[in-house]
């Protein structure tokens, strides 16, 4: 908003002023003037313009509900009580102390490290081989990239049934194997793991492009040069690809965090429900922010919970900067 | 080299430096036979799930439960698809339609304003800009869930619960979008261009739209797709805000899977129905998006 104020100031100081410095100007120089006193109106009034709109609609939409949420999180807040006062941190306290939270933020850390760290080590490989000189590299650019287009409630139902206990195809393979069948949703881990993998599905040839792109743009004769040396095509992964593409990988895990933080359709479909599980054994922090302001109304414990998955990505988003400018201080290449 | 050696061998590799190497191979990046296999497994594993859902969707609910599985389709797509449609609870027909305008709607709003003001931040020069850039790559950050409890009392002060306008306005523009639009700008646009156009006499919204945006149009088309793909698939907020009588397509499937009975017919049918106008739309846009996927990658 205040953006547009000093915008309309800016006008105000300059159209009355200018024609007036002039006594007497002949027609086309007077039109010559208001042209360009026009377009240095228009220069200086219509960046504004053109940047308002995002932060109109976001600071209704987006800055304002945040810092709302952070205001009903000081507030014994229901949906049908309405706000019965302020309480200062109450809800971060209890928070502090409620069990379930340090279960959902468990549940939540144990499967964005189950999930992200076989999903990024897959798409490097996979990456690595699509960027030599194979043939049909446009099927299978598309091969990977099709669970990405997907929607993710609609395979979350999918892989509900290929885990299925009884009649899924997976537990079914397992005994076709002789592995045994898997209890897939009532056993914690397995329950994370079936979860890692739908996200996985679905990330996987989303990054590897990312890091296809950035091995495209390493040097050919670096490998060329490698090889003379006498390097066999895994080092010259290990130590060429791979601290390359570093500052790329910097960026998916970012972006990753960002996005695993908020994990909740997946479980959600997957457990019919915000509890997850019947333990809670796959319940999210995301999912238990909305059993208590959905479920349970309880507008304001809710928010506190909000408030603690933003606090989540700030933490490890914050790691990741640092971890990123410790790489770019001891001097890696960087390509950017 | 095969894919397989390298699963294996990566870790030794990168610990220990002076590694010596058993062949001097890899002088040409050549793929082996191995290497084949290993890609058209990936894509069979990428493909499988999707074509397991049409294989059931065309066929009844004892597709799941025989053994060996039916792998090929059956012949009950068009039963299974009037039941999902006439299925009380689902209301599917209404949640695709809505789910076509939301999706639409919000990704011809966002590439209009994120081009704008990812232009503006790029390419012109006014007080606060820094400032404003870095709000808008702050903003990335911000998760959905913050917002939740607010806006639906926001909703309730609008008298927007339960209407589309409640999945749309909020999402009429993106910090992404701003910040992609910027980073295509800085580079797709020549400063030249907008400084001949301006000797031309044109004013700034005209340069904008005449000479700018053609400029731009490669990363709107990405832009466009991800948004549309974005907000098709919006869950959070639409559960939140909308109830089954008015879904779009990701609620009617929450209610196809909440069921009280498992009819997986029924689920299957209607999550190939949510899927597929997204697949329709990757025929025929997706080589721009594995391009703009690509590009993001090297510019961002």
């Amino acid at each position: 908003m205040s953006v547009v104020k000093s915008g309309a100031r800016s006008r105000d100081e300059s159209s009355p002023g200018a024609p007036r410095e002039d006594p007497s100007p002949t027609q086309r120089e007077r039109r010559e003037r208001r042209s360009a006193l026009l377009s240095r109106l228009d220069m200086r009034l219509s960046p504004y313009m053109f940047v308002s709109p995002y932060f109109i609609i976001f600071g209704t939409f987006g800055l304002f509900p945040v810092l709302f949420t952070f205001w009903i999180s000081l507030h014994d807040w229901g949906l049908l009580t309405g706000n019965q006062g302020f309480i200062g941190l109450d809800n971060y306290v209890t928070l502090l102390s409620d069990a379930k939270f340090y279960n959902a933020l468990g549940n939540t850390l144990g499967i964005f490290l189950l999930a992200i760290v076989p999903q990024l080590l897959l798409a490097l490989l996979l990456a690595d081989t699509l960027n030599r000189n194979i043939r049909l590299r446009g099927f299978f650019r598309v091969g990977v990239i099709i669970p990405y287009i997907t929607s993710i409630a609609a395979m979350a139902i999918i892989f509900g049934q290929l885990f299925g206990r009884d009649f899924g195809l997976i537990n079914y393979a397992l005994e076709t194997i002789g592995v045994g069948a898997v209890e897939w949703t009532n056993n914690r881990f397995a329950s994370w793991t079936a979860i890692a993998v739908m996200i996985d599905w679905r990330w996987l040839g989303f990054n590897t492009l990312i890091y296809l792109a950035a091995m495209q743009a390493i040097p050919r004769d670096m490998y060329e040069a490698a090889a003379i040396d006498g390097a066999s095509r895994l080092r010259q992964f290990a130590q060429i690809t791979v601290p390359m593409v570093r500052p790329t990988i910097m960026f998916t895990v970012i972006i990753s965090t960002i996005g695993q933080m908020q994990l909740f359709t997946e479980p959600v479909i997957f457990g019919r429900g915000y509890e997850g599980g019947t333990q809670g054994q796959f319940q999210t922090v995301a999912m238990l922010m909305f059993e208590e302001a959905m479920g349970r109304q309880n507008f304001g414990y809710g928010s506190a919970v909000a408030w603690s998955i933003f606090v989540l990505i700030v933490v490890f988003a914050l790691v990741n900067v640092l971890f990123v400018s410790r790489i770019r201080s001891a001097g890696e290449s960087e390509r950017r | 080299m095969s894919t397989a050696t390298g699963t294996d061998g990566t870790r030794p590799a990168a610990r220990r430096p002076r590694w010596r190497p058993r062949s001097a191979g890899g002088v040409t990046r050549e793929a082996g036979p191995l290497t084949y296999v290993a890609l058209v497994l990936t894509v069979l594993l990428s493909v499988f799930p999707l074509y397991w859902m049409f294989v059931v969707a065309t066929r009844g609910n004892q597709a799941i439960a025989q053994r060996p599985p039916a792998l090929v389709p059956g012949g009950e797509l068009t039963d299974n698809i009037v039941r999902t449609l006439q299925n009380e609870h689902a209301n599917f027909a209404l949640g695709l339609l809505n789910s076509v305008i939301v999706a639409s709607v919000t990704a011809v709003s966002v590439v209009l304003f994120c081009s704008l003001a990812g232009f503006a931040l790029a390419k012109l020069s006014f007080t606060g800009r820094n400032v404003l850039t870095l709000g808008v790559i702050l903003t990335m950050m911000v998760p959905i869930q913050m917002a939740v409890v607010p806006m639906l009392i926001m909703m309730d002060a609008f008298n927007w619960r339960g209407d589309i306008q409640a999945v749309i306005v909020p999402f009429m523009v993106t910090g992404f979008g701003v910040f992609m639009m910027r980073q295509y700008a800085l580079q797709g646009v020549p400063t030249e261009l907008i400084e001949s156009a301006r000797i031309d006499g044109c004013s700034l919204p005209r340069t904008f739209f005449s000479v700018v945006l053609p400029a731009l149009r490669p990363a709107m088309a990405v832009l466009g797709l991800l948004t549309f793909m974005q907000n098709w698939n919006e869950f959070i907020w639409p559960i939140a805000v909308l109830g089954p009588s008015n879904p779009t397509v990701q609620v009617s499937i929450n209610q196809l899977n909440e069921g009280y009975t498992t009819d997986f017919a029924l689920m299957f049918t209607g999550a190939a129905l949510a899927t597929l106008p997204l697949l329709l739309v990757f025929v025929v846009f997706g080589r721009h998006l594995i391009g703009g996927i690509m590009e993001g990658a090297i510019k961002g």
